[in-house]
């Protein structure tokens, strides 16, 4: 096989991962950017988005597509109402403190963590894809002077993987829609720009920022429930979702949700198709190296503003 | 309608207002006047619930808006316009006046009423806050205050930085507000400014009361200006 083929393929991996981090990097973006913590137990939130999608497929049993439609409902929402609570009992009592907040969502990782350890194990189990049909793809190649189509052994990607790459963006357009078009996300950017005005014109500015933190972790769940028929969900999955979502989030410029888009596809990408000519340590390496360089040369990364 | 009790806040450890005692009436425009740190913004922010008060109480209309939380402060009925005009900046002037409209869920027609009084603002719409010019920034502060249909506004230096003709325009609207019945609290640095739309004046040293005197008797004797906020 030549070399288009392979690009081909790496290219499809690279966007399910860039479509799964995209929401992942979002959920954490929206959290920095209204209320200006770092939420380090975001991946936790990822993992648990993953472990309950396990339980409640096996609970829902029948076709696979019905416990991964109760999944895709149930996950988001009970992980979103954990955070709300961590948020009202944690965050909110030391008044979001950065660094005191670094320090409690670093406890939070850990008991989120060690409590999945105790109650679901240290297994990793899959979760049925709804449909997940093969689908082969063809190739062209120049054959006697004129191009001729033809299927490359090997070369194929599943139904399932091109729904998450489709999934992801609707989720995305969603988010912006309700930040740009309604009123919770007026209130929302107001409360982000300046939360004492928003306070002096009346903005519940407390419970802002639990919808937020809810929000901003229900995102997580939903990429975690997207990615586990293909990854499986393990206590320990979150490591490096959290550790990407920093990744894009910095290299797109803290708060930016567009630039969080853009550079969720940009390490996306190029981790699927690193990953699959070298390998995965040497595309987190890149990522890495990139982030240095965006906080050397562009701190504010690439669609932050200096300054805000 | 609007009355401070006694009250003390300050910064973490260090109390700026000491038993500062206030009132303003219905329809009166009171004015706050004293030298730089003396704690005229400060009184603005405690009033707002955005400083905890150490001491003392706030009533307005009846109501105890200090033992209300920060953001029920507003509802209440209290628009405010800060020093700086601290409008949010990334979000356009439709957005702007949208939050004040949303504060007290005032009904539509506010809004064009105050289109009708700053028509500059009409026409900038769907432009962000942080594009405006100075005066047109002091217009969005000042419609986004009166969204509220408030019973009481306070404005904290409104003509800083402006060219005349939109300090007239400025103040045209306060005294409007005030013939409506509005309790008006102002802070202002500039004598003259406040001589002419004044209807008392409160002076206020190191976080104290001073006298309150009526704008006439000011107007009158100059020299009790001079001994609070001259050089």
């Amino acid at each position: 096989m030549e070399l288009g083929p392979y690009l081909l393929l790496a290219t499809l991996e690279g966007a399910v991962t860039a479509a799964v981090l995209a929401l992942t990097a979002v959920g954490l973006s929206l959290v920095f950017g209204v209320m200006r913590v770092v939420n380090i137990a975001h991946g936790e939130f990822f993992m648990l988005g993953a472990v309950i999608a396990w339980y409640v497929a096996q609970m829902m049993g029948g076709h696979p597509a019905i416990g991964f439609g109760a999944a895709l409902i149930v996950a988001p929402l009970l992980v979103g109402a954990i955070a709300v609570a961590v948020d009202m009992t944690i965050l909110k009592r030391i008044d979001y403190d950065p660094e005191r907040t670094i320090v409690a969502t670093i406890g939070v990782l850990y008991i989120i963590q060690q409590l999945t350890l105790m109650g679901y194990g240290p297994d990793a189990r899959p979760v049925a894809a709804p449909f997940n049909t093969r689908l082969a793809i063809p190739w062209w190649e120049l054959k006697d002077g004129s191009l001729q189509m033809y299927w490359p052994w090997g070369l194929s990607t599943t139904s399932y993987k091109l729904a998450v790459i489709v999934a992801a963006p609707l989720v995305l357009l969603g988010v912006w829609l309700m930040m740009a078009r309604t009123r919770i996300g007026l209130l929302m950017r107001a409360t982000q720009q300046d939360r004492d005005m928003a306070l002096a014109f009346g903005i519940p500015v407390e419970r802002v920022y639990a919808l937020v933190f809810g929000i901003g972790a229900a995102l997580a769940a939903l990429a975690a429930v997207l990615i586990v028929p293909i990854q499986q969900a393990h206590y320990l999955m979150g490591t490096d979702p959290l550790l990407l979502s920093f990744i894009v989030v910095i290299i797109g410029g803290l708060g930016s949700l567009p630039g969080t888009v853009v550079a969720a596809i940009l390490i996306g990408l190029s981790d699927g198709i690193i990953s699959v000519f070298f390998s995965p340590t040497l595309a987190k390496i890149l990522a890495t190296l990139l982030v240095g360089l965006v906080l050397v040369f562009r701190p504010q990364g690439l669609f932050g503003t200096r300054g805000s | 309608m609007l009355e401070l009790h006694g009250i003390g806040a300050g910064y973490g450890r260090a109390q700026v207002l000491r038993n500062l005692c206030l009132r303003v009436e219905a329809g009166e425009i009171l004015c706050l006047l004293g030298r730089n740190g003396a704690g005229k913004t400060t009184t603005m922010k405690a009033i707002m619930g955005l400083l905890p008060l150490m001491a003392g109480r706030i009533v307005l209309d009846g109501t105890e808006i200090s033992a209300l939380p920060a953001y029920q402060v507003p509802r209440a009925g209290i628009g405010y316009i800060p020093q700086g005009r601290r409008l949010f900046p990334g979000l356009t002037v439709a957005q702007n006046l949208a939050v004040g409209m949303q504060t007290r869920a005032s009904p539509p027609e506010v809004l064009e009423e105050m289109l009708d009084l700053f028509p500059r603002l009409r026409e900038r719409m769907g432009q962000r806050a942080q594009t405006l010019s100075g005066g047109e920034q002091q217009m969005l502060a000042t419609a986004r205050a009166l969204c509220l249909r408030p019973k009481a506004l306070l404005l904290d230096e409104p003509t800083e930085g402006l060219q005349p003709s939109m300090i007239e325009a400025i103040r045209q609207v306060i005294v409007k507000m005030r013939d409506r019945g509005v309790a008006i609290l102002l802070v202002e640095q500039r004598v003259d400014a406040v001589l002419s739309v004044a209807d008392r004046v409160a002076f206020i040293e190191n976080g104290l009361n001073g006298e309150t005197l009526s704008a006439e008797a000011l107007r009158a004797d100059h020299s009790i200006v001079d001994r609070y906020v001259g050089v």
